[in-house]
């Protein structure tokens, strides 16, 4: 039975709004998500799939605090969501690697890996030699100037993580509706009352876990949400026979065979197509990398848009003009695919607010 | 299990043909065919195995899919539906994954 009155509206059906909205039925909430189309742009379909700790949070020891737990919660989580969903998300935790082909790119990456582990002390890490990253990854180049390995890292399907999610969600009671866009959202006398095409909702709580359509939504709610389009464009590769035991940044392999080879990051407004200079650039760093990938075929490519927060951080908040409304956003909705279940659902069900999310709120964008 | 699917040539007016082999044996073939209805006419509706499931074959016919791909002549992993049949053609259906060198 499709529920048009639940306790909790969560406005989008992503990999951030599906974590929110699992989480927020396990909180024994009623929840309906509202989802776009099929042709929307979600950013769910343009991830590499990593549950990446290294590198996160160099700027803000909040943020990798933040990471470091949703990356730690992530095995329980992953079997969690097998069990509920029947569906493996692949989720592996042996380590990963960014690599570096200059020297000083190295150096650069080696210091900020420092300024990380005087954040979050439990960060572990090695910086490596060529060589030192070829016992990782035998097929790297030894030309490369190395890279930096940290057993923290490692990956997921990202697919079939949205897919486990949904079947979670509506396994355990979940009111998923899609095609239904959110038009318009009232408060009045502490309920919301939300428009869609064909349809009216009504709950007292509304999450705004639409991505870039946050930008929009927010302001209903007396919300600020300022996202940015930033496009990755993707190759993927035939499926050959593993060579890739560790995924990299911007190379990994899938349980599948195939390799995903990423990554760029494009100011070019809300265009998630493909650039043959882009992906041409990808290749050469790529082949630079694992030469051996010279000769691999390309079987299709694809450019999606992702989220961009003004300082990169996430933007957690609850509106105090319309007490009840939350807005939730980050870029790596992956990796905190655990957190957004376990930390911010129980806060946005009403439960204290963990002091870590202070520092993600929307009040550090005004001017 | 998935079930073998049976194809039947409809009629139609006869063309030139050409031989090509499949793993070795020699079949004659309509020259206006792809690879993959080669294949196809001669039962091999799964070409290629993937490294978590059963074997997979000719699916879209379109070039799309890239189930179909077997090794033609030098080349390994080539569309089989996107490439027509020439005489002399080696089609070699892999029983392993393609290893990168």
């Amino acid at each position: 039975m499709k529920e048009l009155h639940p306790d909790v509206v969560v406005v989008g059906g992503g990999l951030v709004g599906l974590a929110i909205a699992e989480g927020l039925l396990r909180q024994k909430l009623r929840v309906t998500v509202c989802d776009e189309g099929d042709r929307a742009f979600r950013a769910s379909r343009g991830n590499f799939g990593l549950v990446w700790v290294q590198g996160k949070g160099v700027n803000s020891a909040p943020y990798a605090r933040l990471t470091s737990c949703s990356a730690q919660r992530w095995p329980d989580y992953a079997r969690q969501l097998q069990r509920d969903s029947g569906i493996d998300p692949g989720h592996t935790r042996r380590g990963g690697l960014s690599l570096c082909l200059e020297a000083d790119e190295l150096a650069e990456k080696a210091a900020a890996m420092a300024t990380l582990k005087r954040h979050t002390p439990g960060f572990d890490y090695e910086v490596l030699d060529a060589a030192g990253v070829r016992r990782f990854l035998p097929s790297a180049s030894p030309d490369i100037a190395g890279g930096i390995f940290s057993p923290q890292d490692g990956h997921v399907n990202p697919l079939q993580t949205l897919h486990a999610l949904l079947t979670s969600f509506e396994a355990q009671g979940g009111t998923y509706l899609p095609s239904c866009s959110v038009d318009d959202i009232q408060y009045q006398a502490g309920a919301f009352s939300l428009t869609a095409p064909g349809k009216c909702l009504q709950s007292a709580r509304v999450v705004l876990a639409a991505g870039l359509g946050n930008a929009r939504l927010a302001p209903l709610v007396g919300l600020h949400a300022p996202v940015v389009p930033v496009r990755g464009q993707v190759m993927i590769t035939e499926r050959v026979a593993p060579f890739l035991a560790y995924p990299t940044t911007s190379v990994r392999q899938t349980g599948e065979g195939t390799v995903q080879i990423g990554d760029s990051q494009e100011r070019v407004g809300l265009d998630d197509g493909t650039l043959p200079e882009t992906l041409a650039a990808m290749a050469r760093r790529a082949t630079a990398l694992f030469p051996l990938l010279r000769s691999a075929q390309v079987v299709r490519t694809w450019g999606a848009l992702r989220i961009m927060t003004p300082d990169g951080l996430p933007l957690y908040e609850e509106s105090r003009s319309c007490p009840g409304a939350f807005v939730a956003t980050c870029h790596s909705g992956v990796t905190l695919a655990a957190a957004h279940s376990e930390i911010i659902a129980p806060w946005i069900a009403g439960h204290a607010s963990p002091t870590l999310l202070e520092t993600f709120d929307g009040a550090r964008f005004s001017v | 299990m998935a079930p073998v699917l049976a194809f039947e040539r409809l009629p139609c007016v006869d063309g030139e043909v050409v031989t090509i082999t499949i793993n070795g044996r020699a079949h004659e073939v309509d020259a206006r065919w792809t690879v993959a209805a080669a294949l196809i006419a001669h039962g091999h509706t799964r070409c290629r195995c993937t490294p978590a499931g059963p074997a997979r074959g000719p699916f879209c016919m379109s070039g799309v899919c890239f189930e179909c791909l077997v090794d033609i002549d030098d080349t390994p992993n080539r569309q089989a539906c996107m490439t027509p049949v020439a005489e002399g053609m080696q089609v070699v259906l892999r029983q392993d994954l393609r290893v990168l060198a």
